[in-house]
């Protein structure tokens, strides 16, 4: 995230990633799923954006979103309706053409999915999958991709990759296949590495290991990175920025300290309310979010956490339920953003009286 | 890989001498059943009472039923005479019996109507797939269109119609009313193109009920792995959306579609028999309906042999492709 | 682990309430035509253990540990290999269906997928039901009464009694399978990874339920998960494992401060903390590799091909879960404590 100024709509920005407004949304037969409902964010190269969010809050679809794959291979689906402007590197991919989008798919933009397993075709060779990723952006013969892809799989600790390469995934342990993952999404040096929960169906040894590789490869290859995860943990481990979504829309950003140090969203609380925490001392209760996540088909109007917020009445004449709070900078920060209808000094209070000392 | 062929192989040759061994067991089995002299079976209906009991010698019906297997099977393999009753017929390598009641070896009526079934079945099997994949991989990929309405209702007719009302129809169509295509059955190796021409209705015939069940299946297929996550990482790699159906969607669709292919071989003597008749194509399958009527059982024993052969070593060609397919199949 | 001789720790230790010997399980694996047993996965070989009446024993550890096979032994829902299984000083290790039923009243167990371990085709009022028409029991006020005051225990609107399970949430449907575990009054109940596939808001309503439902029914846990801010939060007592083993077995607090086997030192630093002021001045240990497999697992000390202290001995021989300290047993030949049974030469 930048402190520039915004541009204008449609005027190249001067952040290296940049979303404005961007809405994706679903038709199904029982409405209008609104995934993502108005998302605006930036990020510049050599950061890492965390985003976090329960299942439902649209943080894969945003990903997903970002390489235009909502818009391929959607045989006979019902279209997702896409708004917005998605900037990367001065260009605008939502109006650009759908080759060009393909063409820095996998080249400029790559990403790293949650199952390895699940994420890698069974019936080729690891090797003929980095090898088939290289050569699609690269005009090279077998050879010289194969040796690419060997030199990959050994930068990212795969002893013996010129052997590993001939085996297949299944082949490969869990915290190994995820490191061959990585080897692909990074065989063309891309500069927007996206990571969706990349560590969620890792062990927790392993899970230590892969994100350690990813912080290091960040600080060799100087990439943006984006880090999808539900767990505040893992974005605390690795990401600059924060960025938590609720119901499809961004309810609080800003810099990683600051949103763990004052969080300014009642949502943000009961995260952190909720997690269980190791580094420090036991308490005798978690502070649970009450209820559950929204529909996205029919989100509460006003603020969509209104129905879970303990401090819904805190605002006068319930425009907590009937107006929707708009993202809005937390003054005497720097790029803190929340959108909460509580004024500055309540949210203050309240976090530094009631929360806080119970976490 | 080496050692899968060489495992596959040698099972397939055990496989063989049990089918043998239950097939030759059955029909030894039937007239004990039917309590009929087992004779009178094998020479047929009218003959004389010296003939049936020379007939009786020759065979050694009179032995347990494994020393009779092991003529049978030896016969296949060196020749064999059968002699009793002052007579004596010759039987050539590969021996797989003599008709008493057409006074021929076995072996030679098979070899001749074996080409005939064969291109019938592998015209039709490369027709089925063809076109059973093709429309199922487009109906996938257009699915909800009227193309994928149509064909899918006319694969659903496909698979309710018998193959003697499509033959039939086809017959009445193209051959009676059209006056195409209504040459008759010519070896290959006379003239490719007769031979071709010869065959196309009958292929076509066949073809349609299989190829109406394939399309559905790879339909069905196509659309699951579309759904999978390896297909959207390799549209996250930056693949052309035809490498992403071509290579990726097409080798997993292929598997199951494979399995089924397996079978079906096994399956397809039915619809040979069934389509032969129709087209009267000298073929195995009408050998086998000839040989019924006239209950010739030395040449029933020869067309189910020749059959279970086909079937088993169809199966092989598919477990073989199979692990080519497919890398776990291989290395478990 | 009870401690004996440290009567100035505790007052006399009560009876446990589940004892456990030895206890093994190895799933055979067959080969060929002939089903010949070409080896095992010994999935769990050889724990010791008691849960004492009214503690939550939690027990960690990372896939493949044997912690969910551990769970279906001593609910007697495997059938164990060798070993003995005592529930409330009755020797349970090999009863049959019929010997096990009066036990299933007191011995319930809740799973991780709240999606399939309910059947679809029932309303709640059946599946919470389900226990007493199983066991022939017709609780006081009538089944159906009894349901929807199980349904209000748990937090769920008694008056849905009629639904199906796709109508509620997962966190909701988490609450149904634990109103199904204690519609019998269970002593005991095992809870296999009773949070994790839930979401991080819902799971904390899970944990504080749970937390409540001990409290006020007197019940005893033992919860196993892989997650261990989770274990932490809820347990007495936690048994770590890793490929089949025990490998060290304390209450809560010693084992967070002060663990004393390299592995559990290595597990805790491996979790991710929230704070990201924390993570460039925290000391992290990475393992090398990922856990080898149970089929043929390593020799002496299971964990010696991943451990940075091994040595010789840790190859050869197998370290003896010992009590070090009170309340604390490890398996070690180098406990980080530097009570060095292996540099001593003497292992027991």
């Amino acid at each position: 995230m930048t402190t520039a100024p915004a541009p204008a709509p449609g005027q190249p920005p001067a952040a290296f990633l940049e979303v404005r407004d961007l809405r994706i949304h679903f038709p199904t037969d029982d409405g209008l799923v609104r995934s993502v409902d108005g998302l605006s964010f930036r990020l510049d190269k050599g950061r890492t954006l965390g985003i976090v969010g329960e299942s439902g809050s649209g943080k894969s679809v945003t990903s997903l979103g970002i390489m235009g794959l909502h818009t391929v291979g959607q045989y006979g689906r019902r279209r997702a309706r896409i708004s917005g402007e998605i900037w990367l590197d001065g260009k605008e991919l939502m109006s650009a053409d759908p080759d060009e989008v393909r063409r820095l798919r996998g080249r400029e933009m790559a990403m790293i999915f949650q199952d390895p397993l699940s994420a890698m075709h069974p019936y080729f060779t690891v090797g003929a999958q980095i090898v088939e990723a290289y050569r699609v952006h690269h005009d090279v013969d077998k050879k010289t991709a194969r040796k690419r892809a060997v030199e990959l799989l050994d930068r990212v600790g795969i002893p013996q990759p010129d052997r590993r390469a001939d085996d297949y995934p299944h082949q490969f342990s869990g915290g190994m296949r995820q490191r061959a993952m990585i080897a692909m999404a990074l065989v063309n040096n891309p500069e927007l590495l996206i990571a969706d929960e990349p560590t969620t169906a890792l062990d927790v040894t392993v899970q230590a290991q892969i994100l350690d590789l990813i912080r290091d490869l960040q600080q060799e290859f100087g990439s943006a990175v984006i880090i999808i995860t539900h767990d505040l943990g893992v974005v605390a481990e690795l990401a600059d920025d924060i960025l938590v979504m609720y119901g499809g829309r961004c309810v609080e950003r800003g810099p990683a300290e600051q949103v763990f140090r004052r969080p300014q969203h009642p949502y943000t609380w009961g995260l952190l309310g909720s997690m269980p925490r190791i580094d420090r001392e036991q308490t005798e209760r978690l502070i649970p979010v009450k209820g559950s996540p929204p529909s996205l088909i029919n989100v509460p109007p006003g603020c969509a956490f209104s129905p879970r917020c303990p401090y819904a009445d805190v605002p006068a004449d319930g425009i907590t339920r009937s107006e929707r709070p708009e993202l809005a900078p937390v003054p005497g920060t720097d790029r803190h953003h929340a959108a909460c209808h509580m004024t500055h000094e309540e949210r203050a209070r309240i976090w530094t009286e009631e929360i806080a000392p119970k976490l | 890989m080496f050692a899968y062929i060489v495992r596959r192989l040698f099972a397939v040759i055990v496989m063989l001498l049990v089918v043998t061994l239950v097939t030759f067991g059955i029909f030894f089995a039937i007239p004990k059943l039917t309590g009929s002299d087992p004779a009178l079976l094998y020479v047929g209906k009218q003959a004389d009472p010296e003939t049936i009991e020379g007939i009786r010698q020759k065979l050694g019906l009179g032995d347990p039923v494994l020393v009779q297997f092991w003529h049978f099977v030896s016969g296949i393999v060196s020749g064999r005479d059968y002699s009793g009753g002052g007579t004596s017929v010759h039987c050539d390598v590969p021996c797989f019996g003599y008709s008493f009641r057409t006074e021929q070896d076995i072996w030679p009526v098979l070899k001749d109507r074996l080409p005939v079934t064969l291109s019938l079945a592998a015209g039709a099997c490369v027709l089925w797939l063809l076109g059973g994949v093709i429309t199922g991989v487009v109906s996938a990929l257009k699915r909800g269109s009227l193309w994928d309405r149509a064909a899918m209702t006319v694969a659903l007719a496909g698979v309710s119609l018998p193959i003697y009302f499509t033959g039939l129809l086809s017959l009445a169509v193209f051959s009676y009313g059209l006056g195409w295509l209504d040459g008759e059955y010519v070896d290959f190796a006379e003239s490719p193109g007769e031979w071709f021409s010869g065959l196309v209705l009958p292929w076509i015939t066949l073809a349609f009920l299989y190829a109406a069940m394939y399309a559905r299946l790879t339909r069905a297929t196509m659309l699951e792995i579309l759904g999978e996550d390896y297909i959207r990482t390799a549209r996250a790699k930056g693949l052309r959306e035809p490498v992403v159906i071509g290579k990726h969607a097409m080798r997993s669709t292929m598997t199951p579609v494979l399995t089924i292919l397996g079978m079906d071989l096994g399956a397809l003597v039915g619809g040979a028999i069934l389509t032969e008749t129709t087209f009267n194509l000298p073929g195995l399958g009408q050998a086998a309906v000839k040989a019924i009527g006239d209950r010739d059982l030395p040449l029933i024993l020869g067309v189910t042999l020749i059959a279970a052969a086909a079937v088993v070593l169809a199966n092989l060609v598919v477990d073989l492709l199979y692990a080519v397919i497919d890398p776990r199949v291989r290395l478990s | 682990m009870t401690i004996p001789g440290q009567p100035s720790a505790s007052p006399e230790p009560a009876a446990p309430l589940l004892k456990v010997e030895g206890l093994v399980k190895h799933f055979p694996i067959t080969k060929g035509l002939l089903r010949r047993q070409s080896g095992a996965v010994q999935a769990v070989d050889g724990l010791t253990f008691d849960v004492r009446p009214g503690e939550t024993l939690g027990v960690v550890g990372e896939s493949g540990c044997g912690k969910s096979t551990m769970g279906r032994l001593i609910t007697r829902l495997l059938e164990p290999t060798a070993g003995r299984i005592e529930f409330e000083g009755r020797d349970i290790t090999h009863l049959g269906v019929a010997g096990m039923r009066p036990m299933r009243r007191d011995v319930q167990m809740i799973f991780q997928d709240p999606y399939s371990s309910l059947n679809p085709r029932h309303t709640v009022g059946t599946i919470v039901g389900a226990p007493f028409r199983l066991q022939g029991i017709t609780p006081e006020g009538g089944v159906k009464k009894e349901v929807q005051r199980l349904l209000g225990l748990v937090g769920l609107n008694p008056e849905h009694y009629n639904r199906y399970p796709h109508e509620f949430s997962g966190g909701q449907r988490q609450r149904i399978g634990i109103a199904r575990a204690l519609a019998l009054k269970p002593k005991l109940v095992v809870a296999d990874e009773p949070v994790s596939a839930l979401d991080v808001s819902i799971q904390a309503q899970v944990v504080n339920l749970l937390d409540d439902l001990q409290e006020e029914l007197g019940l005893t846990y033992v919860i196993i998960a892989h997650d261990l801010s989770v274990i932490r939060h809820v347990s007495d007592r936690i048994a770590v494992m890793y490929l089949g083993k025990i490998v060290e077995l304390a209450d809560r607090s010693p084992l967070y401060t002060a663990p004393l086997h390299p592995y559990t030192r290595a597990l805790l630093s491996a979790v991710p903390v929230p704070d990201p002021a924390r993570r460039a001045r925290r000391e992290r240990i990475l393992l090398k590799g990922d856990v080898p497999s149970p089929i043929s697992p390593p020799s002496g000390c299971r964990f010696h091909t991943r451990c940075w202290k091994a040595t010789e001995v840790c190859a050869r021989e197998e370290p003896p879960l010992l009590t070090l300290r009170p309340g604390h047993a490890v398996a070690c030949h180098h406990p980080e404590d530097g009570s060095d049974s292996g540099a001593r030469g003497a292992v027991t």
